[in-house]
């Protein structure tokens, strides 16, 4: 497939026409949607618009932008003005927002051509897209696996060459996660790097969005479009977007790089095979590696199992039939919120829920939320003692390739278990990045996840640079 | 103050005043009462998903006025959320500060000089309105519900005090004398019946000395009368349970203005778990030093020091002369009673007539210039208008503007020449020779009479100083 670069090289260059890339990813989208269930809704009128305003430009001379015409599949958790934003929820249904995310409208700015919203588990919970309201998503692959989640439909939709680039958003590894299920390359960048304004909240302190790219330049590109300081959201950082596309062909030359045992041990056999050969491959490239241990690390899932449903208890309270979405009536209005909350949710929002308002409760408070944030501050603190030896980490992103539909879904802490190595860096609000490196069990692919403290986020795409070279993907 | 028995009263009081900022707490959305329904209403005051708060910066600035009026503490705060439902939160989460205000520690000394320890004074954000149709105009029984967000996201600040009120007056006392200091500050209009100040009241009764009682929590006063009333009641209820060997159970009390009384809202076992956490969508708030330094500087003087400033112009006030000193710090009319005491009027004239005559057409003050106000008292005082005319070209000038020499001859009220004035007293001393020679003799009543009679022919124009002169030139 085509990558984002080469289309806005060829888009700005007057040698193809936004159009008809639009033409060729629809077309795609066509073949495959059906089976694959990625795309909840396809915007055709308003990217067919898009894509002619782009050719537009161009006709008149003018610059389109660094991803002119490039198609970009978004993540049904980011609001688009007048799309269907759903969140896979019942409990969106008929919902329409009435303004553009940050990102959306850094992406049209960029000449991006946003075609629709992919499918996620439902508000972001889960890891495979099964909790999804609308029916899992297809691992492209192989449609028999899940492509991983929450983001399994944005990864999917890169994976099966719908789109070159698309949007998740990363709250415990639902960008890293379904990027290694699929064989994508997925970042996490620092919290508050990209601005969540427009990105309906599961988890705020955690929750992030991201790229999804067929290539480790087409992600960095992609970043640096939608990063940089945004006045609307009070916790991004202060600077403008970083420089990363110029930086990815820096090497790893000198670097310290920590191979983390926490962040293999359980793994599958080939899913470690494939982090040692990865730490091989690196120390080629010119790299030390140092084998370390960070037994902080093991703390995390149970930390983020109370932080994050704490918060999403009260990020979904607002959904109560009042206002937008579904409204379920009752015999007053307590009753119609009731209603409308227990017809609109599905089974795992409603487990996390009940689980962050426990959590939250007086009595128990200091002794599930107050002691999860002390372990994320112990976190944050074995991180940075971390970074004190070495410049990046290594590690698997999951601890499996993709898994069947079913395998896990009975069962929430198996579940909740194939997010182990990725939570740790959404507590500590660093960086991280998963690039397909060998491949496992059936030939499907495996993630190697690199991680860095935060703003490392060149750095990180430059260490996956020299996977991906080292994959035989040059 | 003691009540029958030797019970006391231990009153704190928790005061949330709306703040006079342009947009709301969160948003850009003009903050303004009185808009057609949910038309100040944005993605984020609506709480609409995806939305973000942002924090205004004004609002942090009135906030600290408030706390440095009130000689509190300014620190690093943070913002929580309070989780609650009900349909006119619209995130149904409350965005508020909680164990770090913005202000605490401070006081506030009542006019008569009992100090009232200030606990905190801390940022939130208010809620749209509720109006309930059908069954009793409440929640529960209503056939269907409206909400207005316009008021939603409104920044507030709530003033708690410490337990150190001991009667209803004294309650009512210190909620005016913090309003006064609100409006001072510029931080708040302190219009009640707007809502924009609304109290709530913890009462509890103890004997003197003892420790405190269990308290209830009076919601929703919206007025001084309302405030003492309730408290009173509230009290004595406490007072008869308690006599009668009962007990007072902790719990949240509605006032009913009409029949005069408190009932049960919920009890204490019925409180929400309000499940507060930091609010994760803002980040902390430390003001700078050199921003507190600018508020505190900029900062106008209180209504106690203001008070104190236009009683030193007295030297030994009245009574009368010091509610006039109230009525022109609560109704903010220094800048007439000073300009004219700067100008040369007599400190006492200049404050009994801004305390009454301008304060009688204050909805016009615009149309008083402090200049008009300083002119009209000097031809008062120079006998060029007497008390009455002055009196009447101050309403005729807060009325619809203009100079007082335009209103006077336009009131007809032309200079009695003194010769014409002489000529007049003449007729009147001709006409009465035995009163006249009463007057004479040491009869200082019959002054009076001559001046009614000059009065009476002269349809007031008249000043009454002036022919006492005569009279006594002729004497």
């Amino acid at each position: 497939m085509t990558t984002a670069l080469s289309i806005a090289r060829d888009v700005n260059a007057g040698e193809r026409s936004a159009s008809s890339v639009l033409a060729a990813s629809l077309a795609i989208v066509a073949a495959r949607n059906e089976e694959l269930n990625v795309f909840l809704h396809v915007d055709y009128e308003g990217a067919t618009a898009m894509a002619a305003a782009v050719d537009e430009r161009v006709a008149q001379g003018l610059n389109a932008g660094p991803l002119a015409g490039v198609p970009i599949a978004i993540k049904d958790n980011m609001c688009q003005t007048g799309i269907p934003t759903t969140c896979s929820s019942r409990i969106l249904d008929g919902w329409r927002p009435p303004y553009n995310a940050t990102v959306i409208d850094r992406l049209i700015a960029a000449g991006a051509v946003p075609v629709g919203k992919t499918n996620l588990d439902e508000f972001a919970m889960g890891s495979s897209t099964e909790t999804s309201a609308f029916g899992p998503t297809r691992n492209p692959l192989d449609p028999t696996r899940v492509p991983g989640g929450s983001s399994g439909g944005s990864a999917a939709a890169v994976a099966a060459g719908m789109t070159p680039l698309s949007l998740g958003s990363d709250t415990g590894g639902s960008i890293r996660q379904p990027a290694a299920l699929c064989g994508v390359v997925g970042m996490k960048p620092t919290y508050g790097l990209v601005s969540r304004y427009g990105l309906i909240a599961f988890a705020s302190s955690l929750d992030q969005i991201g790229p999804f790219a067929a290539t480790v330049t087409d992600s960095a590109l992609l970043l640096e479009v939608i990063a940089g300081h945004d006045p609307r959201d009070t916790t991004s950082l202060p600077e403008p977007s970083p420089v990363l596309v110029a930086h990815v062909n820096d090497g790893v030359a000198g670097k310290r790089i920590g191979l983390v045992r926490e962040l293999v041990e359980g793994a599958d056999e080939d899913v470690v095979n494939a982090v040692n050969s990865a730490a091989e491959a690196l120390r080629a490239a010119g790299a030390t590696i140092v084998e370390l241990s960070i037994p902080e690390l093991r703390l995390g899932l149970s930390a983020y199992y109370l932080i994050a449903p704490a918060e999403a208890s009260s990020n979904l309270a607002r959904y109560d039939g009042v206002r937008f979405g579904l409204r379920v009536n009752g015999d007053d209005v307590t009753a119609m919120m009731e209603a409308t909350r227990t017809a609109g949710f599905g089974a795992e929002v409603k487990r996390r829920i009940m689980l962050g308002t426990y959590a939250l409760s007086a009595g128990y408070f200091d002794a599930y939320y107050g002691q999860a944030l002390k372990v994320r501050t112990l976190m944050i603190d074995a991180f940075r003692r971390a970074y004190d030896h070495v410049d990046l980490l290594l590690g698997a992103t999951t601890p499996s390739v993709a898994f069947a539909f079913g395998a896990k879904s009975h069962d929430p802490m198996a579940m909740y278990l194939s997010d182990v190595f990725t939570i740790p860096t959404n507590l500590a609000g660093e960086a991280a990045i998963s690039v397909p490196f060998a491949t496992g069990e059936a030939g499907l692919p495996i993630g190697v996840q690199i991680l860095g403290p935060g703003r490392s986020e060149a750095q990180l795409f430059a260490a996956a640079r020299v996977l991906e070279i080292a994959d035989g993907r040059p | 103050m003691t009540l029958a028995n030797g019970w006391e009263m231990v009153i704190g009081l928790e005061v949330h005043t709306e703040l006079l900022t342009k947009s709301k707490l969160f948003c850009a959305c003009e903050n303004h009462f009185g808009s057609e329904p949910n038309t100040n209403t944005c993605p984020v005051c609506l709480g609409l998903p995806g939305s973000l708060p942002v924090l205004n910066e004004v609002a942090v600035d009135m906030a600290m006025r408030i706390g440095i009026a009130l000689h509190c503490t300014i620190a690093p705060s943070t913002f929580h959320r309070k989780n609650y439902f009900y349909p006119d939160q619209s995130k149904d989460y409350q965005i508020s500060q909680y164990d770090l205000p913005i202000n605490s520690g401070g006081y506030l000394d009542l006019p008569d000089g009992t100090r009232i320890s200030i606990e905190r004074a801390h940022m939130e954000e208010d809620t749209g309105k509720s109006t309930h149709v059908g069954g009793s105009g409440r929640l529960a029984g209503a056939s269907s519900s409206l909400v207005d967000y316009n008021r939603c996201g409104v920044p507030l600040v709530e003033i708690v005090s410490g337990p150190d009120i001991r009667s209803a007056l004294q309650a009512r006392a210190y909620a005016a004398e913090l309003r006064g200091i609100l409006i001072a500050t510029g931080a708040s209009d302190g219009r009640l019946e707007e809502g924009s100040m609304r109290f709530d009241a913890n009462v509890s009764v103890r004997k003197a000395n003892e420790a405190f009682g269990t308290r209830c929590e009076i919601k929703n006063l919206n007025s001084l009368r309302s405030l003492q009333r309730a408290i009173d009641y509230e009290a004595l209820r406490q007072i008869e349970v308690l006599e009668a060997g009962g007990s007072i159970r902790q719990e949240t009390r509605h006032w009913d203005e009409n029949l005069g009384e408190t009932s049960t809202l919920r009890v204490k076992e019925d409180a929400d778990d309000y499940r507060y956490f930091r609010e994760p969508d803002l980040v902390d708030l430390a003001p700078s030093d050199a921003w507190q330094v600018a508020v505190r500087e900029a900062l106008p003087p209180m209504p106690a020091a203001r008070r104190t400033g236009l009683l030193a112009h007295i030297p030994e006030p009245t009574g009368p002369e010091r509610d006039a000193v109230d009525v022109v710090v609560d109704l903010d009319l220094d800048d007439y009673a000073l300009g004219a005491i700067a100008g040369g009027i007599a400190p006492a004239l200049a404050i009994a007539r801004a305390s009454n005559e301008v304060a009688a057409g204050i909805e016009n003050r615009a149309n008083l210039s402090v200049d008009a106000f300083t002119a009209t008292l000097t031809m008062e005082q120079s006998g060029a208008l007497s008390a009455t005319q002055a009196k009447t070209v101050l309403g005729d000038i807060l009325e619809s503007g203009g100079s007082p020499e335009e209103k006077a001859a336009q009131r007809g009220y032309e200079q009695l020449s003194l010769d014409s004035l002489a000529t007049t007293v003449a007729t009147f001393i001709e006409q009465n020779p035995d009163e006249w020679n009463r007057y004479r003799e040491g009869d200082e009543k019959l002054a009076q009479f001559f001046i009614g009679l000059v009065m009476k022919a002269t349809k007031g124009q008249a000043n009454g100083k002036a022919v006492i002169a005569e009279l006594q030139r002729r004497r």
